[in-house]
């Protein structure tokens, strides 16, 4: 292996971590906090994508800043995310919280196919371009290498978004309550902490990071019907890997995930599609709660 | 005695409908498209397929589409389409088929853009005895592993494309010394690349393959691939990526400064060309799996097409549109001839598939020659030009059109045979 290619994989592999734990992160606040299994995040991440292709089209008609574009893309990202998740949570989920954990993961596929479809309905069956920020940052040499300057501003989302969910996790009031949900939800509801709300803001937190992925990743892309599909596997992935409900856990999947296939479609191309279940496999078979999730004993 | 009476009563009741559904049948034709409406390929390929099947059967209906196509209807009754949603993975379509056939009666399907649909979908259309026009599915072993009676498809299968692919390459930039390969991983992207690079041995032998890679079908992110690509400094890139993949490789390969030292050569470019427009990097080498678009020939047949088409939808169709339309010319060619032949009377299936066995025809990109497959696999002429911006607006320049059995297989050979061979017979028809 050359020099360019180590610098290559180096960085390939941290784009590519960058673009999964932000399609990851809010699924595992969500199963961290609510035990939801959220099949509805690819919908999130849909829609997201959309909105922010929405926005850039509509602001790219204006002689505004270039630099606004991009506030354009997370606001519209954010709001259009949050509504989603307090809609499904408020209107929806709410109403199965007492069911089987199976019958909720069911009902979140069947809210990702109505977001799919409602997608079709708002925007019709063609794709959408939003190439303009990801053109507009342009690119740069590093070494021998041309770099794309909006993956940077990628992996500088990823470690934005990270550092925010530890600080709010560890240092906030609200954060300190969240993590008591997630250890013992009977016994925070016990000690007097409205989990109904908490389920609220996470469910909308979760969400709009959903979609906040699809926005941030719109002007890589061609926004088109079935992204979200594609999404909510790796998603998966990513957070079996590093623990469902662990966002350390969420970093080092997508870091272990990103490096395995950056090496394989540098240096052995014909596995790279079975690098990234590969390396999920290899972590389940000798931790089947993933790297940071201890089992816990069933309670009676 | 009463019992036998009323038996006899509900019997011929019963049988009453059966009686009367013929003559009711006579006034129309029942036709099933099946086309991706959702879904990721439904934006690229369903839709403009549809719009395609849409404009064809009002204009076949109302007598309109120029000649030899310009009598009223299939057979002189006028067509009923039922429009079917090809999502959902290959058990879904093969219910879907069953369905129109056996409950909405459908007497012809056009039909199926995913090559692994068109592999499900023609043993069963060859079980319910059902004339059926596969539309643009591109693998060529649908006729080349079977012997189907009742099965056809007009438009060109995946190693014509990429034998053009390769001889456009050569025409344009000479022996260049290296190409690299970014095709996704399913049955067309390994095929085009297998076909493709077998080409190359014959064309180009000392061309070296510098990278072969093969991203997931809808990966969304290829900075990997477009990383391995540079690194190689390969002049040329051939991908057959589509949709929202080429859209989105494209895209990335500008950000990343990947196409001012490489070519791309994009075997299903025009389809993504008008919507990338100025994205498309100027010199890219598009292919339109045919002469389709901006690349069909001056005849009046296509010129209406084109026309009627932007008139229709105010876009410009593009090759799925047309993949569609032949079909439904073959499909009218077809009942018209065996109506014909069958005195007026509303001919059978097997009538209707000896009608267009072997058959040469014009249709809305030049002629088509159902030359392969026992006569049910058309052969048709292929261009490939060079993206150019004219005036702002999506242009295709060094046009050059490759005859149909310059890329083509000869009747008694299978493409992978044929392309092993050294391509036996191509050269005295280029």
């Amino acid at each position: 292996m050359d020099m360019m290619t180590a610098q290559f994989i180096l960085m390939d592999g941290l784009v590519y971590a960058a673009y999964l734990f932000i399609v990851a992160v809010g699924l595992s606040l969500i199963f961290g906090v609510m035990k939801i299994l959220n099949v509805a995040h690819g919908g999130c991440y849909a829609f997201g994508a959309y909105a922010a292709a929405t926005a850039i089209g509509l602001y790219a008609q204006t002689d505004l800043p270039i630099a606004g574009m991009f506030l354009a893309l997370v606001v519209a990202a954010l709001a259009v995310g949050a509504l989603i998740g307090l809609v499904l949570e408020r209107g929806v989920l709410r109403l199965f919280y007492d069911r089987d954990e199976v019958i909720i993961v069911l009902v979140t596929y069947a809210a990702f196919l109505i977001l799919e479809d409602l997608l079709i309905v708002i925007w019709g069956t063609g794709s959408l371009l939003a190439y303009q920020p990801m053109l507009a940052a342009g690119n740069m040499f590093i070494g021998n290498m041309i770099i794309s300057n909006y993956d940077l501003i990628l992996i500088g989302a990823a470690v934005l978004i990270a550092l925010l969910m530890w600080i709010v996790l560890t240092q906030s009031r609200v954060g300190r309550l969240l993590v008591a949900v997630i250890h013992d939800r009977e016994m925070a509801a016990a000690m007097g902490i409205n989990v109904a709300t908490m389920f609220v803001v996470t469910f909308a937190v979760g969400a709009a990071l959903g979609a906040l992925g699809g926005a941030l990743m719109a002007p890589k892309i061609s926004v088109s019907l079935g992204i979200g599909v594609e999404v909510i596997v790796l998603a998966f992935a990513v957070v079996a890997v590093g623990g469902l409900g662990s966002i350390q856990g969420a970093i080092v999947g997508a870091l272990m995930i990103g490096f395995a296939r950056a090496f394989a479609v540098h240096l052995l191309p014909e596995v790279e599609l079975f690098v990234i279940y590969g390396v999920m496999a290899l972590v389940l078979a000798f931790r089947p709660h993933g790297l940071f999730v201890r089992p816990e004993a069933r309670k009676i | 005695m009463l019992l036998r009476t009323t038996t006899l009563a509900a019997a011929a009741l019963a049988a009453l409908p059966l009686a009367v559904m013929p003559a009711a049948a006579q006034d129309s034709v029942k036709v099933g498209f099946i086309s991706f409406l959702t879904g990721p390929a439904a934006g690229p390929f369903g839709i403009p397929g549809k719009n395609g099947a849409e404009l064809m059967v009002k204009a076949i209906n109302e007598g309109s589409v120029p000649a030899p196509y310009n009598t009223v209807g299939l057979g002189g009754r006028q067509i009923e389409p039922t429009y079917v949603d090809e999502a959902g993975g290959s058990a879904a379509v093969v219910t879907e088929y069953r369905n129109l056939v056996q409950r909405t009666d459908v007497d012809s399907v056009v039909g199926f853009i995913s090559s692994g649909n068109c592999l499900a979908g023609a043993p069963v259309a060859e079980e319910l005895k059902t004339f059926t026009i596969l539309y643009d599915c591109g693998t060529p072993r649908i006729f080349e592993d079977n012997d189907f009676r009742y099965v056809f498809r007009v438009s060109g299968h995946a190693t014509q494309d990429n034998v053009a692919a390769a001889r456009y390459m050569i025409d344009t930039l000479g022996e260049i010394p290296s190409v690299a390969g970014v095709n996704q991983n399913y049955a067309w992207g390994q095929d085009s690349w297998r076909d493709f690079t077998l080409a190359l041995q014959t064309l180009a032998p000392d061309m070296e393959v510098s990278r072969e890679l093969f991203p997931k079908l809808f990966a969304g992110e290829y900075g990997a691939e477009i990383s391995s690509v540079l690194s190689s400094r390969s002049p040329a890139v051939h991908t057959s990526l589509w949709g929202g993949d080429l859209e989105s490789f494209t895209l990335q390969s500008v950000a990343r400064g990947l196409t001012r030292s490489s070519t791309m050569l994009q075997v299903a470019g025009e389809s993504a060309m008008f919507r990338l427009a100025s994205q498309m990097p100027e010199g890219t080498m598009i292919g339109s799996r045919g002469t389709h678009g901006l690349m069909a020939p001056d005849t009046v047949l296509a010129n209406w097409f084109r026309d009627s088409y932007v008139e229709m939808f105010g876009e410009m169709p593009t090759y799925p549109s047309y993949h569609m339309a032949q079909s439904i010319i073959a499909l009218k060619y077809a009942w018209d001839k065996a109506t014909e032949a069958n005195g007026g009377e509303i001919p059978n299936d097997e009538q209707l598939a000896d009608a267009l066995r072997g058959a040469t025809f014009e249709a809305t990109s030049g002629t088509i020659e159902m030359a392969l497959g026992n006569g049910h696999q058309g052969i048709a002429d292929i261009a490939y030009g060079t993206f150019a911006l004219v005036d702002g607006e999506p242009a295709v320049e060094n046009v050059i059109v490759y005859p149909a059995r310059c890329v083509n297989p000869p009747a008694d050979m299978k493409s992978v045979e044929w392309l092993e061979a050294g391509m036996p017979g191509a050269e005295e028809h280029c």
